[in-house]
């Protein structure tokens, strides 16, 4: 068993620091305060490449590996977990369905954009009445003549108001359940379609969280992704994938989290020596890098088998279930040790301690990976 | 057109420690990076390779087996190139004999234009590049803080106290750069699978150039370490803003006041 990242791995990890620390990290409270999409940082991360980590170059991705796109996520993370589920619902939620599902000429047509970062991308299936029970969905894809009419609204939708490409579930065929249900390719300017209400969130409050709308869309037969009936199929492997980015984002934001706890601690002074020399404050320290520390291994061992072609299902949901409760439990255990500053805007730690929230709620809650795993004990 | 950027793995603190017996830098514990002048440098000649893909930009190091890590952050940078100028007869050397045996180097590469780093953070001496130029008999600018190509030549900007200077340099020639004037791009996530899949480090040895080998490493330098002192720090001291007459008495009676006149 092998513990240790590869070269590339650390030359990526390198370079993710870097950019985290010196583009990120400055941005970061204004990110949140303002709920601001980083955009300008989005088109930096596309200049170098970070935006199609992990796919072949021959649709203009870098060729890396799943880890080093974990890494790219978490580093991000540590700093601004609204600019982690940037990168992670782009790569994992719609280009990854595309390169898994699509035909070769939509690989040719949708991926070197989306994999340079000219174009940006996004997924939808939750609606109203359809978040953890997916299967409900409303929004129809009714056959007409050269392809599909589709009507209906998705919600929560990660970067809804600056996606220009989306990955859609659909229902074909009520009748069928979920296997009624097909994947489509939206172009942003297709007419019909526009963005609705922007959500109001307690954390990566950046992270632009839309309606979408759909009134007469029609969309080519060539615009569906995989066969008709295969979307909730589709959609499941691709959240498993996803999961994987958002147990990452989660890593991330804890490691952000305990970095900036230990620095706080050994400055603070009270009863006259730093509160780092208290053994509770030390203790609390262990247990916070330690947790995070299993989480990382969860994480990279998810990445890893997704990696090598594996199954990885199980992993993943494991991965996302623990790694964000340790987000949630760290960034808490964070905000007390700050003591009244850690409740202030003064220190990252409260936004942190917002942001891991949604950790725990996306891509399937901590129950429905709770169901994976249970599913897969007592099959 | 070849660009050769010479580039040095350097301790990462501003606090260098230094043993004080030897008068040599204590390396152990930590970290090591690119030093920032001479990443300047790779920047500097990448731009260059921006507007004229077919230049090569070729980046040099000389140090241990361990000192490969700056030549692949160069490669992952875009560099296409890149050479470990190693071997235990260059160790110990002092600023002459590291040039002496860059020169070669640069020699046997070949290079239409050499890029340095103004100086190294951890020795702070900014004499390697000018060296080099001058074993090689190329023309030199230093303190570059930007840099073009023009016909058959180089126009580069040379930073001063007192205001920039335009120069306009004929090839073959060698500039040194600056940091703090230069934004230094990232490496990127393509050139960093391609530097793994490649790995184009070439390896030279002390016998692969066609120098004098009395002048390499601590034999070849004429530098003689008698003793390392740290700075002890300078309170900010005392200003008077006044008239000559004023001022001339004021200093006066403070001077007076310490009893030293």
């Amino acid at each position: 068993m092998d513990f240790q990242l590869s070269e590339q791995n650390k030359m990526m990890k390198m370079l993710f620091q870097a950019f985290a620390e010196e583009q990120v990290k400055p941005m970061a409270a204004e990110v949140d305060e303002e709920e601001k999409f980083p955009i300008e940082n989005v088109k930096k991360m596309a200049e170098n490449g970070m935006l199609g980590i992990p796919f072949p170059e021959q649709y203009g991705g870098a060729g890396g590996d799943i880890l080093d796109y974990v890494l790219c996520v978490e580093e991000l993370s540590k700093v601004c977990a609204t600019t982690g589920v940037v990168v992670s619902a782009h790569t994992s939620l719609c280009a990854a369905p595309i390169f898994e599902f699509g035909t070769e000429e939509q690989k040719e047509k949708y991926l070197p954009a989306l994999l340079s970062g000219e174009k940006l991308g996004a997924f939808a299936l939750t609606e109203p009445a359809a978040g953890t029970d997916a299967g409900s969905q409303q929004t129809k894809a009714e056959k007409v003549e050269g392809g599909y009419c589709l009507n209906g609204s998705k919600i929560f939708i990660t970067n809804a108001q600056y996606a220009d490409l989306y990955v859609i579930m659909a229902m074909t065929d009520k009748a069928k359940g979920t296997r009624g249900i097909s994947a489509f390719v939206l172009e942003r300017d297709t007419p019909g379609f526009r963005i609705g209400k922007k959500e109001k969130k307690m954390g990566i409050r950046g992270s632009a969280t839309c309606e979408l709308i759909f009134e007469d869309v029609f969309l080519p037969e060539a615009n569906r992704l995989g066969k008709e009936g295969k979307g909730f199929s589709i959609a499941m492997k691709t959240l498993d994938g996803g999961r994987i980015g958002i147990a990452a984002q989660a890593l991330g934001i804890a490691e952000g989290a305990l970095e900036e706890t230990v620095r706080y601690t050994k400055q603070r002074k009270q009863f006259g020596r730093s509160i780092s020399k208290f053994q509770n404050t030390q203790f609390v320290l262990a247990d916070m890098a330690t947790k995070i520390e299993a989480a990382r291994l969860l994480v990279y061992r998810a990445a890893t088998l997704k990696g090598e072609g594996k199954a990885y299902s199980v992993e993943a949901a494991q991965a996302k279930l623990f790694a964000s409760e340790v987000a949630m439990d760290v960034t808490t255990k964070a905000v007390q040790l700050h003591g009244g500053y850690g409740y202030t805007r003064e220190y990252p730690v409260e936004r942190m301690m917002r942001d891991a929230k949604i950790t725990e709620i996306y891509e399937g809650t901590s129950e429905v990976q709770r169901m994976v795993v249970a599913t897969n004990l007592l099959r | 057109m070849k660009i050769i950027v010479c580039v040095k793995q350097v301790p990462d603190t501003t606090e260098v420690r230094i043993n004080q017996e030897t008068g040599t830098l204590i390396r152990e514990g930590v970290p090591s990076i690119m030093n920032p002048d001479d990443k300047a440098a790779i920047e500097l000649a990448l731009r260059m390779k921006d507007l004229k893909p077919e230049i090569c930009v070729h980046v040099l190091t000389m140090g241990p087996a361990q000192a490969e890590r700056v030549l692949i952050e160069a490669l992952c940078m875009g560099a296409d190139e890149a050479t470990l100028l190693s071997d235990r007869k260059f160790a110990g050397a002092d600023t002459w004999a590291t040039s002496i045996a860059l020169a070669g180097a640069i020699q046997k590469i070949g290079a239409d234009i050499v890029l340095c780093g103004r100086q190294a953070i951890d020795g702070d001496t900014a004499q390697v590049g000018p060296q080099i130029a001058e074993h090689l008999n190329l023309a030199q600018a230093t303190y570059v803080s930007d840099a073009v190509l023009g016909r058959g030549g180089v126009f580069a900007t040379r930073k001063f106290e007192d205001g920039d200077y335009k120069l306009e340099l004929p090839l073959p020639c060698l500039l040194t750069t600056l940091a703090e004037e230069i934004d230094v791009r990232y490496m990127h996530t393509h050139h960093i699978v391609r530097t793994m899949k490649e790995r184009k480090i070439q390896l030279m040895t002390a016998d692969d150039l066609k120098v004098d080998q009395r002048e390499l490493g601590l034999k070849g330098s004429p530098t003689r370490v008698k003793k390392s002192v740290t700075k002890s720090a300078k309170s900010a001291g005392i200003c008077y803003v006044d008239n000559p007459e004023v001022g001339v008495e004021r200093i006066a009676d403070y001077v007076k006041g310490l009893n030293i006149l």
